[in-house]
């Protein structure tokens, strides 16, 4: 009798995920791409687009403001968390509580995080609006600017900075024209993740400003589970924040490819 | 103008109470080449980087053309450093790794003119951007390194990288510079090659240099004076041949090229008793009958005929090795104790042979010993047993419990135990000197007392072994503390 051999090589132990992958990524993507060709009498149609793009639902001004809230974001993100990852850095013998004092918030969901801040600013009487909603983006995203920061400040080797100030800098100096530039690739990174969620973020705007104001992650959000006709429209704004998130990270990792490639030359 | 550039007075530094200089006074003149040597952990680099202003002194002061520097910011010091790993910037070309300290300079524009308080203020401006690529290109030149200005940091290879650090700091025109083991990466040709290289730009430049290194023969070759460290302390500071030879103790002449180290005793003035040998020699002023090393360079020791009237003592031949320019002959002399040396001479013997030995009168460096025997303070712990160093030993005494006493324990008598666990504390050899037929070890324990050990078997530096004293050995005597200090205790 012939035995049947099973193979099981390494490579078995990749499919399950690869199953999950195609079901749950690829399929939901062609059905979303799909989807923004179909009309409301489900016929091959171009009118989502046309829709969209021509601002008649506000979905083009929406894109607009999250991609402002988005860039604002990240900026007071980085101006709030290139200090503290910084000092982190250079007092490192007590950092570990410190470091944990600042991820710690990312332990608790960001719904109740977001809700028990709403609940902060209604005690205080504080109007509800841009600025709460600037609030909570920066207080959600600020742990992603600071760790990456964070580790590319720690491993840069210290005798840089030393010859820095041997070279006659001050503090100020050695911060601007050698810490900074070192730490250009953890700017980069951190950029990139707090950006990319930020520009896609939805819940945040809409429990902050009590539905008043709507970014463009809360538009989707709305086209969907309206349970409208409006599939199609919201497909077609999935599909341009999939286009953004990839233009981002092109954009990201080739500033990096030129720092690579600058420093190999 | 002031001769000193630098003095140091009295400088300790501790990192976490754990001392790594001692009480370190150094004056460095004007264009002097001064080399900081020593072993590694010998505190050199620490001293070095306070010279710098990366360390503050815990105290003492440093002083510079006279003024105190010791609490100024390293930007703020007309000094420049050269890098054990050279730090160039990986984010800059070799242009603007050079450029880096004149860009942030501030020079005098020229036209000093009178404030209304009759002030003469003398305006200051940054260096023009000519200004500053005639001098990167200057020093670029200096260096050999021409086209390379726009090159990658990391695309050049280390000895490449080292003369652009060098550059880098001279291009400032420090009135000193620091070279913190420069050469340490490099391999031995080009190592060879930079120490020329440094003495020219040192002899053009004439500024002063302050050089650390752990290679004895780095520090001979380049170095106007030698400051020799271990542990903290300044050993000895000297010109080369001087440090050569007349090393102020064992420890240097261990540690600067090779020596015969033997101990011996003083008998008179001009007289060192070695082994039951008594030999002629130029010192005095020691005490009668003092244990003393003596010192003797092999290449100061003669091989001359058995019979022959200079021949001071006989000795048989180990080895014989040619080694190009002489032959290394090790022998062991007759006599009460049978020493080893060894002898750099060109004449060719065999072993076994009977040879005769001369040495010079002059020949004979005799140094005091650094310890004669090891005295420490412990406390009695229960019957007979007395405990200090962390550890527990039995002794014989008949003092009560909690009794403070003084230890004294002789180089003979501690034993050294391969293994740690077999000892009564653990303890890590930090210095072995051979002497002709024994090892002299230091041996720190692990609350930093060091033993003086004399043990007949070799260990390595750096091993872990275990201490033992036998009870008969350890010689206590109670501490008989003045009122004063019973009342400081007390209080504490």
């Amino acid at each position: 009798m012939r035995k049947v051999k099973f193979r099981f090589s390494r490579k078995a132990f990749a499919y399950p995920y690869m199953i999950f992958l195609l079901l749950f990524v690829v399929v939901p993507l062609v059905i979303v791409l799909i989807n923004a060709f179909l009309g409301d009498d489900g016929k091959l149609t171009f009118d989502n687009f046309i829709e969209f793009f021509s601002d008649a639902s506000g979905g083009l001004t929406v894109l607009g403001n999250s991609l402002i809230i988005g860039l604002v974001t990240t900026l007071i993100c980085l101006v709030i968390g290139y200090p503290v990852a910084y000092f982190l850095a250079k007092y490192h013998a007590s950092s570990k509580i410190f470091v944990l004092l600042f991820i710690l918030p990312m332990w608790v969901n960001f719904l109740i995080r977001t809700l028990s801040t709403k609940a902060i600013f209604m005690a205080l009487d504080i109007k509800l609006g841009m600025g709460t909603i600037m609030f909570g983006m920066v207080y959600n995203y600020l742990p992603y600017m600071i760790l990456p920061l964070h580790t590319t400040l720690v491993s840069i080797d210290h005798s840089y900075i030393e010859a820095a100030e041997d070279l006659g800098a001050d503090r100020f100096t050695v911060l601007w024209k050698t810490v900074l530039p070192l730490s250009l690739s953890g700017i980069v990174s951190g950029v990139t993740m707090t950006f990319i969620p930020a520009i896609s973020t939805f819940a945040i705007s809409e429990i902050l400003s009590s539905s008043k104001i709507f970014l463009f992650g809360d538009s989707i959000n709305m086209y969907f589970s309206k349970a409208t006709n409006s599939l199609g429209v919201g497909s077609v704004m999935s599909f341009v924040m999939l286009i953004i998130v990839i233009i981002a990270n092109v954009l990201m990792s080739l500033t990096e490819k030129k720092e690579e490639v600058k420093s190999a030359l | 103008m002031n001769e000193n550039i630098i003095e140091l007075r009295n400088i300790n530094k501790s990192y976490s109470d754990k001392p790594v200089v001692k009480n370190l006074s150094l004056t460095i003149k004007r264009g002097e080449f001064v080399t900081l040597l020593g072993p590694s952990g010998c505190g050199k680099t620490t001293t070095l980087r306070m010279i710098a202003g990366f360390e503050q002194p815990t105290s003492g002061k440093v002083y510079f053309n006279g003024e105190d520097i010791t609490e100024l910011p390293p930007h703020k010091r007309a000094l420049n450093t050269v890098f054990q790993r050279y730090a160039l910037f990986p984010h800059l070309n070799v242009f603007g790794n050079i450029a880096y300290g004149l860009k942030l300079k501030f020079v005098p524009n020229g036209e000093p003119y009178t404030d209304k308080n009759g002030n003469t203020v003398q305006k200051m401006r940054k260096l023009t951007k000519a200004e500053i690529t005639d001098k990167v290109n200057a020093a670029l030149k200096m260096v050999d390194l021409e086209d390379y200005g726009h090159r990658a940091v990391n695309s050049l290879s280390g000895g490449q990288q080292q003369r652009v650090a060098i550059a880098r700091a001279l291009v400032n025109e420090p009135q000193v510079l620091l070279l913190d083991e420069p050469l340490g990466a490099l391999d031995l040709k080009m190592r060879k090659d930079m120490q020329i290289e440094l003495m020219q730009m040192h002899e053009k430049l004439g500024i002063t240099f302050v050089y650390v290194t752990h290679d004895q023969e780095e520090a001979l070759t380049m170095s106007d004076k030698i400051v020799v460290m271990k542990d903290g302390v300044i050993q000895q500071i000297g010109t080369p041949t001087k440090i050569y030879d007349e090393p102020a103790n064992a420890f240097v002449a261990d540690f600067i090229g090779e020596s015969n180290i033997l101990s011996g005793v003083m008998v008179k003035d001009f007289c060192v008793d070695i082994s039951g040998h008594k030999f002629e020699c130029v010192d005095k002023g020691f005490k009668r009958n003092e244990p003393i090393d003596v010192i003797i360079r092999p290449e100061d020791i003669r091989i001359v005929d058995k019979n022959d009237k200079q021949c001071l003592v006989e000795a048989e031949v180990l080895t014989c090795v040619f080694k190009g320019d002489h032959y290394q002959v090790t022998a062991l002399t007759y006599g009460d104790e049978r020493n080893e040396i060894i002898i750099h001479d060109n004449v060719q013997v065999n072993c076994g042979d009977v040879i005769g030995i001369y040495i010079k009168p002059f020949d004979f460096h005799i140094m005091h010993k650094s310890r004669i025997i090891n005295t420490l303070e412990g406390k009695v712990y229960d019957e007979n047993i007395v405990e200090f160093c962390g550890g527990r030993f039995d002794c014989v005494t008949s003092l009560p419990a909690d009794t403070s006493v003084k230890i004294t324990v002789d180089f003979d008598d501690v034993e050294l135990m391969d293994d740690e666990e077999d000892g009564t504390i653990g303890a890590t050899i930090i210095s072995a000197i051979y002497k002709g037929s024994y090892w002299q070890y230091i041996v720190r324990t692990d609350d930093y007392y060091d033993f003086f050990v004399d043990n007949d078997y070799e260990w390595t530096l750096n091993d872990r072994v275990g201490i033992k004293i036998a009870p008969d050995k350890i010689v206590l005597e109670p501490i008989v503390k003045t009122e004063e200090e019973n009342k400081e205790n007390q209080d504490a």
